[in-house]
């Protein structure tokens, strides 16, 4: 691609991710991140492309660790917002929860 | 798969991740939300897999396994009290992968100048962040020494860093020679790591939040420099959404202490205005609250007769792990019909939106937990305020010593509550370095010592 179109792209992309994160409460500033965390392991496409097209055998396993590394990012990210996010409970729901106890 | 239909597919992708993150914007649908987004990252791994004809490599699919089962594992046993050095250490990692994809892409003969440096970028952005969150998740941990430390010559190292990387960048763009290009490559990746190392090392304590904040931000856009390397735009797009979003809540973060980002960087919190002040002024301190004999039958007291409490939690309560006890204190309160509201600083705690997790996971609902401008209102009418752990956050000196750290900050106003429970280990100025007078006021109960403790023997003395 044209590199004057990739950093336009990136230039856009950081716009509309800042208005869209500026709406974001406070209340869920940790989760944001740690989801937006599993988003930059979205470098794991890069390192698939690298990997897959490499000859050499060390190049080979440099790609194999930065996929394990960036899968890790990815898959421990999402896991741990998942999780995070699943805590936050209404007035309603957590009477309700208290009353099964 | 023809270009066009891999650029419709990647808009599409990008719109479904852009999607998911608005819905963080809401309780209800962050969920889904968050779910959204993982769904669309999956699908654009087999995407690009299928797009580069590798969907049969297997060494690629073992690397996905293993790192998915490590991830999960991971994300299943991690503590919430962990949090923020699990997403300071996670953080590195992807870090780690952007400099790794970079080295690859390197070793694998990319050519042509913007490909080059942007590699270059990525590797040092990539370094910089992997070695700046390792620090930073050990400080978080207690495997270093949290405080800021400011090493021998640290400004001086830290210059000489920034422009050996660039010197090494702007080589790895000229040389074309196979050896000249690698040393560039070598100096640029050990001089990115010895600026990550020095610049994590002096932010520390209360300014972690600024730090984990900003390490995120690095870590998208080293991913997004990763994709200009080699062309792959939906890496580009993604990358700067998170480049966008860490630098958001660095100044979020900022703003909540009023600080600028050079002055938290730079450790000018490092050396706060107590050298002279501190030590005698403690001694004042003390000797105010002898005055009262019984400060838990009085805060005990007071709690019975009113009807709106507010409660201010702090790093304090996470580090005695007295969220749960917080809790049923507060439930305790709501059957006797008071109204109890928590009162959240944006800077309390060790990451953006600490006290909130912690709370959400004791079942505090979070109708009750109230963002510093919502609340700061209600403190005049209010019966008592519960300071649990807090300092710096409801430090009134922040709003007339000039000159502190923390002047200009804004605070928590529990000073203008009617009467004010602290629950504070100990009367030792907060990170900021500067006295808290809201302790020696007349209307201050001061319950020193272990969270824990203190709620558990509060909970007792009211029901005595």
């Amino acid at each position: 691609m044209n590199p004057l179109l990739l950093i336009g792209l990136f230039i856009v992309a950081a716009l509309v991710g800042y208005r869209l994160i500026g709406n974001v409460p406070s209340l869920l500033h940790t989760p944001l991140m740690s989801g937006m965390n599993a988003l930059s392991g979205i470098t794991v496409l890069g390192a698939l492309f690298v990997t897959g097209l490499a000859v050499h055998t060390h190049s080979r396993l440099l790609g194999f660790i930065a996929i394990v590394l960036a899968m890790f990012n990815v898959v421990g990210g999402f896991g741990v917002t998942h999780r995070m996010l699943r805590m936050f409970r209404n007035r309603a729901t957590a009477n309700k929860e208290a009353a099964h106890e | 798969m023809s270009n066009a239909v891999y650029y419709a597919v990647c808009g599409v992708l990008v719109l479904g991740v852009l999607i998911g993150i608005n819905g963080m914007s809401k309780v209800k649908s962050s969920v889904a939300g968050n779910s959204l987004s993982a769904v669309c990252t999956l699908l654009a791994i087999l995407v690009t897999l299928y797009k580069y004809g590798v969907l049969s490599d297997l060494l690629l699919w073992l690397a996905l396994a293993a790192g998915s089962v490590a991830g999960i594992v991971a994300a299943m046993r991690v503590r919430m009290i962990q949090m923020p050095q699990a997403v300071a250490l996670l953080n590195g990692l992807g870090g780690a992968a952007s400099a790794l994809v970079a080295v690859v892409s390197l070793s694998g003969g990319l050519s042509g100048l913007f490909s080059l440096i942007t590699a270059g970028l990525a590797m040092a952005v990539g370094m910089l962040t992997l070695i700046g969150s390792l620090v930073a998740a050990a400080k978080l941990h207690g495997k270093m020494n949290p405080r800021p430390q400011i090493l021998p010559n640290h400004q001086g190292i830290i210059s000489s860093a920034i422009l050996a990387t660039v010197a090494g960048i702007v080589c790895m763009g000229i040389f074309t020679d196979g050896v000249l290009l690698f040393v560039a490559s070598a100096v640029c990746l050990v001089s990115s790591s010895l600026f990550g190392w020095y610049f994590a090392i002096r932010v520390g304590g209360a300014d972690m939040p600024v730090a984990i904040s900003l390490l995120n931000s690095f870590s998208g856009v080293a991913g997004s420099i990763a994709g200009m390397a080699i062309s792959d735009p939906l890496l580009v797009a993604v990358g700067g959404v998170v480049g966008a979003s860490g630098l958001l809540l660095t100044q979020v973060m900022c703003r909540a202490m009023n600080r600028s980002l050079s002055g938290v960087l730079l450790g000018s919190a490092a050396s706060p205005a107590k050298t002279d002040s501190a030590p005698p002024a403690p001694a004042a301190a003390v000797a105010a609250p002898a005055a009262k004999a019984d400060p838990l039958g009085d805060a005990a007291a007071r709690l019975k007769n009113a009807r709106r409490v507010i409660i201010v939690p702090g790093y304090g309560m996470a580090v005695a792990q007295a969220q749960s006890l917080v809790k049923q204190l507060s439930d305790r309160l709501e059957a006797s019909g008071k109204e109890v509201e928590f009162a959240i600083h944006p800077v309390a705690g060790r990451m953006p939106g600490h006290m909130n997790v912690l709370l959400a996971e004791a079942n505090v609902p979070y109708e009750q937990l109230r963002e510093l401008d919502e609340i700061n209102p209600a403190f005049t009418g209010c019966d008592a305020a519960i300071v649990i752990g807090a300092n710096d956050v409801v430090n009134p000196a922040a709003n007339s010593a000039e000159g502190t750290p923390i002047y200009g900050m804004p605070i928590l106003e529990a000073e203008k509550a009617e009467s004010v429970i602290v629950c504070n280990f100990d009367l030792k100025p907060g990170y900021a370095g500067v006295e808290n007078p809201l302790y020696s006021m007349d209307k201050t109960s001061l319950l020193l010592g272990d969270a824990k403790d203190t709620l558990t023997s509060l909970m007792a003395c009211m029901q005595g």
